[in-house]
């Protein structure tokens, strides 16, 4: 679906993405994950041009995405950024309605679509739809920065750390109505996280990045049991690992200890 | 006392000429404002678009901000002669300093993220401008219109100079005459003109201000 070939990207002097080849597959939720700086960010940026990278191609179903136009390119792919970034000045119904309004759809042909979406995540449309931002909580808001993205029914969408600046409650939450969600929308989805557990919890594949290259691309089963080098075992935690194994009794020695033993 | 009935007096024998100059000078401020904003809004965006050009721009304003209101009328009386068209021209070039300097810093301090956010669903610059970044500027604007409507008002008791009329006409005839009651009876409408406009365009501001301080106290 997504390709990148050979891409790199050079900021003078400084290389941030080393000749990255990548398969994201269609329906799949794509994790990129990575310490700060490795490049995660700057690579889900070029699949919506907000970053043009210095040499190689990206394609999106086979289609050289900088032959199009960026305008029209990024109306069709969702955006949700970390800092949630809804306009105060619209209200949740406008903020939602965004996209499908830039494409110029109907008024009829979106309006209902809002209200499904709002219904998705639990927010009444009679209650949300004509509020400002400022009068929801946060994960409210976040919320609403997802469907946002998905208003237009765009094949793909990228999340920039969307669960990250929330508090650890409705960030649990969220992921789990996420996870939900991704069942029943079926979209090739981008997700970017410096949280080992949230990409093991939602993630198809999980792809490590470290230094503008890609360590570890693998189902997160495969990449907790067997990690491919000494940086992943590090990134992943020898705490997540041992919990691995104490689920595989297959590889670990200890007997579990009966409900009503004293610990 | 006998000043205040004195001044009664001029304002009960010369209200049509009052009413008239009242509407002169209204006239100059409102077009120079209106000039100012046609011509300030976008040389603010302008400014936003290159760093250079904004140094250029904000160094003149500043410049002509520094000429005294009689010289600049003078100046440019040279070119445009006597009348409305001289003053309105100094008024709005007074008047560009607060506009062009709020708007720029409106524009510029909108949130990053929001401009990101809408460039990344797809909205063209235009639309950015006009959908995301103007509306979230416009407390800030809007208090910049209010600031130089203030400097105009003020500063068209001056247009009499030129030939303009105004309320200056009135002040200016008290002084040739030594007429205190004349000077007042032109300085005070022109003062009560100016807290009238600033009262009125603070409500608007206000108002403008009420979502945004909601958005903002969240935050």
């Amino acid at each position: 679906m997504i390709s990148f070939q050979q891409v790199e990207k050079r900021i003078g002097d400084a290389s941030i993405i080393k000749g990255l080849n990548l398969e994201i597959h269609a329906g799949e939720l794509f994790v990129l994950i990575g310490p700060s700086g490795c490049g995660k960010t700057t690579t889900m940026k070029m699949i919506n041009r907000l970053i043009e990278p210095t040499a190689g191609r990206i394609e999106i179903n086979g289609e050289d995405i900088f032959k199009t136009d960026p305008v029209e390119l990024r109306r069709s792919i969702g955006y949700v950024i970390q800092q949630i970034a809804l306009f105060p000045h619209m209200t949740i119904g406008e903020n939602v309605a965004l996209v499908p309004k830039l494409k110029k759809m109907e008024r009829s042909q979106y309006e209902k679509k809002v209200d499904e979406l709002l219904d998705m995540v639990g927010l009444d449309p009679k209650v949300f739809k004509n509020r400002y931002p400022a009068e929801l909580s946060g994960g409210q808001q976040q919320r609403v920065g997802v469907i946002r993205a998905m208003a237009a029914d765009p094949p793909i969408i990228l999340m920039d750390e969307p669960f990250s600046a929330l508090d650890p409650i409705s960030r649990e939450q969220l992921q789990d109505e996420f996870v939900r969600l991704q069942k029943t929308i079926n979209k090739t989805i981008v997700f970017v996280t410096h949280d080992m557990d949230e990409a093991i919890k939602i993630a198809d594949r999980i792809c490590l990045m470290n230094d503008g290259t890609v360590v570890q691309l693998d189902t997160p089963d495969v990449l907790l049991q067997n990690p491919a080098n000494e940086f992943v075992v590090n990134f992943i935690g020898a705490k997540r690992l041992r919990k691995v194994k104490e689920l595989h009794p297959a590889t670990s020695k200890k007997a579990a200890l009966p409900k009503w033993s004293i610990s | 006392m006998d000043a205040l009935i004195g001044i009664l007096g001029v304002f009960v024998t010369y209200w049509r000429q009052l009413l008239a100059f009242t509407g002169e000078h209204l006239f100059m401020s409102a077009s120079a404002i209106l000039i100012a904003i046609v011509v300030g809004v976008p040389l603010a965006v302008w400014m936003t678009r290159n760093q250079r050009i904004a140094f250029v721009i904000q160094t003149t304003i500043n410049a002509i901000q520094t000429i005294p209101t009689i010289s600049l009328l003078l100046i440019i009386m040279i070119f445009l002669g006597l009348g409305y068209g001289t003053a309105i021209v100094a008024l709005a070039l007074y008047s560009l300093l607060p506009i062009v300097q709020n708007t720029y810093a409106g524009l510029e301090n909108v949130d990053k993220n929001l401009t990101e956010a809408g460039t990344g669903m797809g909205m063209t610059k235009l639309q950015l401008l006009t959908k995301v970044k103007i509306p979230l500027a416009l407390p800030i604007i809007l208090t910049g219109i209010r600031v130089a409507s203030v400097v105009s008002i003020g500063a068209a008791t001056m247009a009499t100079f030129v030939g303009a009329g105004g309320l200056g006409e009135m002040i200016m005839r008290g002084i040739v005459t030594t007429d205190d009651q004349k000077v007042l009876a032109g300085a005070i409408p022109a003062a009560l003109l100016v807290i009238l406009v600033d009262l009125i365009l603070g409500k608007i501001e206000k108002r403008a201000n009420f979502r945004m301080q909601a958005a903002r106290a969240q935050k």
